[in-house]
């Protein structure tokens, strides 16, 4: 991948580059970072990857929210060159080939979004809350999600996407 | 948002660690959850030269009691750790009820509590917490370790008594000689948001009399404002009306609240008297 960066035009400055190794997806990759590059950055220009939000960039509304090492981080308050070794999973990576994640499936069955801008963040969250509580009950989803911020949907519906989502992979076992 | 350009390194040990601080001079930064750290230097309040990752540094996520009952809590333990302690919930009745309320979820699983004590924000509810439990922290520099009491670590909005190359590798809750009560209530607008008002209360009891009591304030002062005369007002009291009453108005004079978006002076003041008021209740029995 390619990043680009201004030139300080200053050899006693040069940007001080790293080379990093992680694992995105389910795929393996080296990316030459500027140390001050944000992962949210990393995932939408470096990757590509732009499932991922930046809302408010101010770590306040989560919907850059990915997993890093399966904990969810705000990517917007993370570096790049800090996921060196670790695994991240984003929004991208939910679905495969040929099916929705049940989370996905929820969000459709349950109307949970709205503009969709919150969602992949929201949809995140939530994989962290039931990979860890796979039956939250509608409190636990809550509080999960208190650091997601959205705007339309007035949460209700997100409340319940996430409870479908944790029915159907109970279900599935 | 952008921080300034800056050096980065992380070091997978403390020592080296300490090494390449020092080689940063005053304008090196220890990051760990960089859940303050990284805000700051997108909004360019800070704007370090080096910053020395510490989070590839093993054996620091831990919390865990000595067997004197001393608690233990490294430099990388989560927030989202102390929240989920069963160990906390059975013994440290004012940490477990702050742990849940630190910043939103997210935030939660990256910063720390150390990294929260050292960033030292008036605003920052783990500060008042660790001072309300007359804790410390440990510095580790190129000198050896240091212990310093919350007390006196903490000279002013942001600023610290820690030298340009230590790293508080973890802070220290001492044991409680009776069975501990108390808690952290706070005010806040929204999930994430900084304190309004904070208050933490930290008891120890002998049946019905305090033996120690430890009150501390968040966000309503230039810095965290232990509140030692209430404190002192209820060593050797029982928990009556009276005494809690007594307790609250002197925590209440020992805030310094100011007029801002989230509240006037005098709210703000009323709010950490019904806090204290709400905790002791609680702790001495009744509703």
């Amino acid at each position: 991948m390619t990043m680009v960066y201004e030139d300080p035009g200053d050899e006693a400055t040069d940007v001080p580059m790293r080379r990093i190794k992680f694992t995105v997806n389910g795929q393996k990759k080296i990316a030459e970072v500027e140390p001050r590059l944000l992962l949210s950055h990393l995932i939408r220009r470096g990757l590509g990857l732009t499932g991922t939000h930046m809302g408010c960039d101010t770590t306040n509304c989560g919907a850059c929210t990915v997993l890093v090492d399966g904990r969810p981080v705000k990517s917007c308050t993370m570096l790049a060159v800090q996921v060196d070794g670790r695994v991240i999973s984003t929004v991208e990576g939910l679905a495969t080939a040929s099916e929705l994640h049940p989370l996905q499936e929820g969000f459709k069955e349950e109307h949970g979004l709205q503009c969709g801008f919150c969602t992949p963040g929201m949809m995140m969250a939530a994989k962290a809350l039931l990979d860890e509580n796979p039956d939250p009950s509608e409190e636990d989803v809550r509080w999960a999600l208190s650091g997601n911020l959205c705007r339309c949907t007035g949460y209700q519906n997100i409340v319940k996407s996430v409870l479908w989502a944790a029915d159907k992979l109970r279900a599935e076992g | 948002m952008y921080p300034s350009r800056f050096r980065y390194e992380a070091p997978r040990s403390l020592d080296e660690a300490i090494v390449t601080l020092r080689d940063g001079g005053d304008y090196a930064k220890v990051l760990a959850g960089g859940q303050s750290l990284v805000p700051m230097m997108k909004l360019r309040f800070a704007s370090p030269e080096l910053l020395v990752d510490i989070n590839n540094v093993p054996g620091l996520d831990y919390h865990r009691t000595d067997p004197d009952g001393t608690l233990r809590i490294g430099a990388l333990c989560r927030h989202a750790d102390l929240e989920r302690s069963t160990l906390l919930t059975s013994t440290q009745p004012t940490m477990a009820a702050a742990a849940p309320l630190i910043a939103d979820p997210i935030v939660r699983s990256r910063g720390t509590l150390v990294g929260s004590v050292c960033h030292a924000d008036p605003q920052g509810d783990w500060a008042s917490v660790v001072l309300a439990l007359g804790g410390s922290v440990v510095a580790q520099g190129p000198r050896g370790r240091r212990t310093i009491p919350v007390a006196d670590f903490v000279t002013g909005p942001f600023e610290t008594v820690l030298e340009p190359d230590e790293i508080v590798v973890e802070a220290l809750i001492p044991p409680a000689t009776g069975a501990r009560a108390g808690g952290y209530l706070k005010l806040e607008r929204r999930v994430g948001d900084f304190a309004t008002v904070g208050v933490a209360v930290a008891l120890e009891m002998s049946g019905a009399t305090v033996t120690r009591a430890g009150i501390a304030l968040t966000g309503v002062g230039g810095s965290t404002i232990g509140a030692t005369e209430a404190a002192s007002a209820l060593t050797g009291q029982t928990l009556t009306g009276q005494t809690i009453e007594m307790a609250a108005g002197l925590a209440g004079d020992a805030a310094r609240p100011r007029t801002d978006h989230r509240g006037s002076a005098a709210y703000k003041r009323h709010m950490v008297r019904t806090f204290v008021t709400r905790i002791l209740n609680r702790a001495g029995g009744s509703t």
